[in-house]
This record gives C-alpha cells, sequence and structure tokens, in this order.
C-alpha cells in the first residue's frame, strides 16, 4: 500500500509536449480512474508511473520516495497491459512466477505462490498452458495473476478490458473491483470508456489534451462537472448543449429565438455562455405546455429500458432520455420541460464552469 | 484462417506451377543428375566418351589424405565463420533495437557487403590482410612474423574466415534486427515491469523469441559456407598455403578445371551435396526442436 503524489509533471517527445504539467495525489489504498479520450495523456502519465517512459519536468512519488530516476523494477509497481504482454514462449505458470524467479525466490515456495493466486484467478487448470492456448478472458486473467503475485505497492492498469467482448468486460470489471477490496492495493486504472471509469473508481480524474480537467468522485464528476469538456464526455448521451449570450435581461438562447430569463450576476452583457442539460433531465410533455420548449422529433432510440429521442429544437440537434413508455413518430412536435436546477453553465470561451446563474433564478421563462 | 486460393480444374493449377518447375528441373534436377551420372563413370580429359567404373571414383577419393583434410578445413571454415557471422550480428541487432534513431541507416550500410561479389571483397581482404602492406603490416612491424597467409595455414584459413564473416554479418544483421523489433515492445516491459534487468530480458524473452531466426540463419550460414566461399579461396589463398585452405567447393574447382579430373570432381560435388543434406537434416532433427515458433 502506498500513497502516490504527482507534482506539476510533464513530457514531451522531441518538439510536441504531450502532458502539461498534472499535479495530481493518489491515496495509499485508493482506486483511481484516469478517464479520457485517445491521446489526451493518460497512458503516457500511467507509464511515467510506471517508469516506462522518462518524466520531462515536475517530479513523481511513490509512498514520499521521488521515483524519477528510478528503475522500474524498484519503484513497486506492478502493470496490466491492454494486450496483456504475456510471454509467448512460456507456460501460464512460468508467467505468472517470472517476477519471482528474476527475484530469485527458491522454486517451491514460487510453487506455492503460483498456486496461490491461481486459486484466486481460477487459472488451476490451465497452469502448464501456453497463452496461445487460452482465450480472451483467461488471457487477462494471467495478466492480472502476473501482476498480482508481486504484492505490489501500486497497481497500474492500462487499459486492460478494451480488448474483451461486451459481456467479458463487464464480468472482468467486477472481479478488478472485488479484487482490489480483498488486497486494498492503491490502484491506478486509465481507460477511455466512461462506464468502466464511473463503476471502478473510487475517485475520477479526467484529462483532455495532456491537462488535468477534473477530480472527483464519480457522482461528483457526473453531478457537477467542472469544464464544458467534462460535461460532454462523461455521460451518455452527451449533455445537450445550447449557445447563448449574456443581454440585459438575462441568457438568450439558439441566436435569439428562446430566452431564458435569469439574473445575470455581474457578467457583462455580450458575454458568450453555453447552457448544458443532461438528456435524462429533460422531462417529456404535450406540445403547448406552459412553460415548455417546442421541439420535433428526428429520431427514436430503443433500449429497451428506456428510449433516447433526438429532436430538433430550432435548427440545434437535442436529445431526450426517458424511461416513460412513450414512442413518438419522427417528425411530430413534442414540448421540453427543463429544470434550472438541472442546468449547467459554461463559459464559451474557456469551457470552464460558470455557477453565477443558479442560485438567483427561481423558474426560468422560456 | 488462412485462405487459400482454389482453381475449378486442375490442369490452371499445374500451368501456374509449370514455369517454377521448369526452372527447378533445369537448374537443380538436370545439372545434378549429369553429377551423379558422371561421378559413376571415367570421363576422358580430351572428349571421347565415358567409361562406367561404379565407385570406383569415390574409392578413390575417400582414400585420399588430401580430400579428408579438404573435408576438416571446409568443417573448421564453416563452424568458425558461421559463429563469427552470427555472433557479431547478433550483438550488433541487439544494441541496434534498443537505440532506434539512425537504425535505418544501419540497416541500408549493413546490407551493402552481403552485395558484394565474393571476388571482389576477396581482394579488398587481401590488400588489408597483406602482410608487407595494409594494417597487417603495422602488427607485423611490432610483432615481426605474426602474420603471413602466405606462408601459415592458420593465418590463410583466419583471413578468408574474415573476409567470409564480413559478409554474412551484413545478411544476418537485416534477419536479426527485423526478428527483434517483432517482438512487441509491451513484452519487454512487462518483463522491465517484472524486474528484469537488460541482460537477462535478452537471455529470458529476446533471445527465446528469436530462436526460429537464429535457427533459420544457422541453416543458412552452415550451407553458404560450404558454397559461397569459392570465390574468397580463390583470390585469396587459392586453397594454400600447403592445402590449407583447400575446401571442397574449392577442391572440386581445381581438381576438375585445373586438374582435368572431370568424373573425380563430380563425385567430389555429390559428396558435398550429401554432406550439406546431412547436416541439413541434422539440424532439422536436432536443433529445431528448442525453437519456439510463436
Amino acid at each position: 500500500m502506498a500513497s502516490i503524489t504527482i507534482r506539476d509533471v510533464k513530457k514531451s517527445y522531441a518538439k510536441m509536449q504531450v502532458v502539461h504539467g498534472v499535479d495530481l495525489d493518489i491515496r495509499s489504498g485508493e482506486f483511481v480512474v484516469i478517464l479520457g479520450p485517445s491521446g489526451c495523456g493518460k497512458s503516457t502519465l500511467l507509464r511515467m508511473i510506471a517508469g516506462l517512459e522518462d518524466i520531462s519536468g515536475g517530479e513523481i512519488a511513490i509512498d514520499g520516495t521521488v521515483v524519477n530516476k528510478l528503475e522500474p523494477r524498484e519503484r513497486g509497481c506492478a502493470m496490466v497491459f491492454q494486450n496483456y504482454a504475456l510471454y509467448p514462449h512460456m507456460s501460464v505458470a512460468q508467467n505468472i512466477g517470472y517476477s519471482l524467479k528474476v527475484a530469485g525466490v527458491p522454486a517451491a515456495e514460487r510453487q506455492l505462490r503460483i498456486q496461490a493466486v491461481a486459486r484466486t484467478l481460477e487459472l488451476e487448470q490451465l497452469l502448464d498452458r501456453r497463452p496461445m492456448a487460452l482465450s480472451g478472458g483467461q488471457r487477462q486473467r494471467v495478466a492480472m495473476g502476473r501482476a498480482m503475485i508481486r504484492e505490489p505497492k501500486v497497481f497500474l492498469f492500462d487499459e486492460p478490458l478494451s480488448n474483451l467482448d461486451a459481456k467479458l468486460r463487464v464480468q472482468m470489471r467486477s472481479e478488478i473491483r472485488k479484487l482490489h477490496r480483498r488486497l486494498n492495493a492503491t490502484s491506478v486504472f486509465v481507460t477511455h470508456d466512461q462506464v468502466e471509469a464511473m463503476t471502478l473508481a473510487d475517485r475520477l480524474v479526467v484529462m483532455n489534451g495532456g491537462r488535468v480537467e477534473q477530480v472527483g468522485t464519480p457522482g461528483e464528476i457526473y453531478t457537477r462537472p467542472a469544464s464544458r469538456f467534462v460535461a460532454t464526455f462523461v455521460g451518455a448521451p452527451a449533455m445537450n448543449i445550447l449557445e447563448g449570450t449574456v443581454d440585459l435581461d438575462g441568457l438568450s438562447l439558439l441566436g435569439g429565438s428562446r430566452r431564458l430569463t435569469i439574473a445575470r450576476a455581474g457578467l457583462p452583457v455580450g458575454t458568450k455562455v453555453a447552457m448544458g442539460v443532461r438528456p435524462e433531465a429533460v422531462r417529456l410533455v404535450a406540445p403547448g405546455t406552459a412553460g415548455a420548449l417546442k421541439a420535433t422529433v428526428d429520431l427514436v432510440e430503443e433500449l429497451g429500458a428506456g428510449r433516447v429521442i433526438y429532436v430538433d429544437l430550432d435548427g440545434a440537434p437535442f436529445s431526450v432520455m426517458t424511461s416513460e413508455a412513450v414512442h413518438p413518430e419522427p417528425g411530430s412536435a413534442v414540448g421540453l420541460k427543463l429544470s434550472p436546477d438541472d442546468m449547467h453553465f459554461f463559459s464559451s470561451e474557456t469551457g470552464t464552469r460558470l455557477d453565477v446563474f443558479k442560485a438567483s433564478v427561481p423558474e426560468p421563462a422560456l | 484462417m488462412e485462405k487459400r486460393v482454389t482453381f475449378s480444374k486442375w490442369t490452371i493449377g499445374i500451368l501456374f506451377a509449370v514455369p517454377q518447375l521448369v526452372l527447378i528441373f533445369t537448374f537443380f534436377y538436370w545439372p545434378a543428375g549429369q553429377a551423379v551420372y558422371w561421378s559413376l563413370t571415367l570421363q576422358q580429359p580430351w572428349g571421347g566418351g565415358n567409361i562406367w567404373v561404379g565407385l570406383d571414383n569415390f574409392r578413390s577419393i575417400l582414400s585420399n589424405a588430401d580430400y579428408w583434410n579438404s573435408i576438416s578445413a571446409s568443417l573448421v571454415f564453416a563452424a568458425i565463420s558461421t559463429g563469427l557471422a552470427m555472433f557479431i550480428a547478433l550483438v550488433l541487432a541487439a544494441l541496434t533495437d534498443r537505440q532506434l534513431a539512425g537504425s535505418r541507416l544501419y540497416r541500408v550500410v549493413l546490407i551493402w557487403p552481403y552485395g558484394i561479389a565474393a571476388p571482389a571483397l576477396a581482394m579488398a581482404f587481401r590488400f588489408i590482410l597483406a602482410p608487407e602492406a595494409g594494417f597487417m603490416a603495422v602488427v607485423n612491424r611490432v610483432w615481426p612474423g605474426f602474420w603471413d597467409p602466405g606462408l601459415d595455414g592458420a593465418d590463410a584459413m583466419a583471413s578468408i574466415i574474415v573476409a567470409f564473416s564480413w559478409k554474412y554479418v551484413g545478411y544476418n544483421f537485416i534477419f536479426f534486427l527485423a526478428a527483434f523489433q517483432a517482438i512487441p515492445r509491451s513484452l519487454i516491459e512487462a518483463a522491465a515491469m517484472d524486474g528484469s534487468g537488460v541482460i537477462r530480458r535478452f537471455w529470458d524473452i529476446q533471445f527465446p523469441l528469436i530462436t526460429p531466426t537464429i535457427f533459420f540463419l544457422l541453416v543458412i550460414n552452415i550451407t553458404e559456407s560450404f558454397q559461397d566461399s569459392f570465390g574468397i579461396v580463390d583470390i585469396m589463398t587459392a586453397g594454400g598455403p600447403a592445402n590449407a585452405t583447400n575446401l571442397m567447393v574449392y577442391k572440386i574447382y581445381s581438381d576438375g578445371f585445373k586438374g582435368l579430373d572431370y568424373s573425380g570432381a563430380a563425385a567430389q560435388s555429390i559428396i558435398l551435396m550429401l554432406l550439406i543434406i546431412v547436416l541439413t537434416i541434422f539440424q532439422f532433427r536436432f536443433i529445431e526442436r528448442r525453437v519456439h515458433y510463436r
């Protein structure tokens, strides 16, 4: 068990900077998920913790020891790779036991520990097989076993589930979660899959373009996204965004055709603001209901338990998620009801969250 | 699954195979068959037909001490030059694989020696290794009489081994480098995470994974050292001094075309062919077992 402290860590390749000063504190025993689109620097950050990439600037400390100059083996981390990286010429037992062999653990003790790990991961029947003869899920478990047997201070996961099919992914996800609860080792898990991120994380780190956008519990990230990027990246279908401009009375949306009468709380007239609302926070009402927005249905996606209704709001795309048994025909008119409590505001220029509107809004007149 | 082309009529398949079959027949089976025939006859040096003599040619060759000397010289040459060419290439490739900047350049530069015709490179090495001028002259100046391939059989053997290895280092390097680069980077990283250092990773991960390439190059290098050595021997030592570098392939030429013993030379080439076949079978039987194919 160990804490990880990341201070202003940067990474550049030749002329390109891919990580722009990341600060992060990971507590001992915590399960932290780093979420972001591909190319956001999340894997690079993980590999810098592991010691597989040089750190261009700043410092990383594990349990208070700065590890910038330490070899991977001196850091006490174990890593599960995206493609598993199993040694193809070794049996499952040899794969799992390789780190012990390198460390010079006697063969008898090695066997015992391999057996113990294999029992936890239900790999006992497969110990003599080569990785070639294993299914994707089994390979995944061997990769986990190889990390577990070292009893590392820190577990690092580099998108370990992305090569599995959907069903197996859900199953492995809960196995990783259970394993963490039992071993209680500090874990850093990198993924681009938000469902994986939300379900696994004690705390979630959302990254974009080499910067940390927000750090928080999955709940915080979902309910109070710190930026427009986080708001639209987390949640499916993505949060609806309507662009607007602050005027004398409040906020006018959609090029002036809709108005949101709210106090502008000190923002100068002409400020560009983006209003966001989650599809699941929008209520579908009969067209013409007082205080409802009028829209035209484009497409209905049936999800079984619910449905996503894509509508056209004066030319702007907008989506509504509902669990009610409504099936509006494409082309028909519907009314949308938004509650001010569910609205998020972001600066159109910087994308950062603006909390200035919220408090002073009793009921928007739309 | 492997995709296979299938033809509706077997005749089309045969038609596609014909050019290759014709080539193999014309340039391999036919000459080889001729050599077998000649080896069983006595051919008149100035024409006038063959006399069937059965296995007499083989008996006379195999009872000749010069021929056994030639066989042992060939085996020494094959063992040392293959070992040297493969070892140097392996080290170079392992180092190049670690530091990738500029590896394209090395790759091009290192393949060139293989493209040089054996006589041309032998000429160059004859100058480089000449005892009275060139690099070895400097050594001879410090230790007089240390190096003279014209008089000392061991020096002559060393010269042709160096020249041959130099040519094959480049060839082997290309294959080794390709093999190293085909190993997924993440395997090396996983081994690093498992606590394995550079040398340990090489022996535990990289070396086992390139064994198919090592095996392939072993077969090729040994075969070529029996055949491709001709030009080098001819230019550098002409089999001398005192037959010390009279390799089997050179002896075939000198007995046949200088000594005009066509039948004996034909019999020798049959023996050389059998030796290479036996060696190759041996390698497949006993060494290939240790190869890990992925």
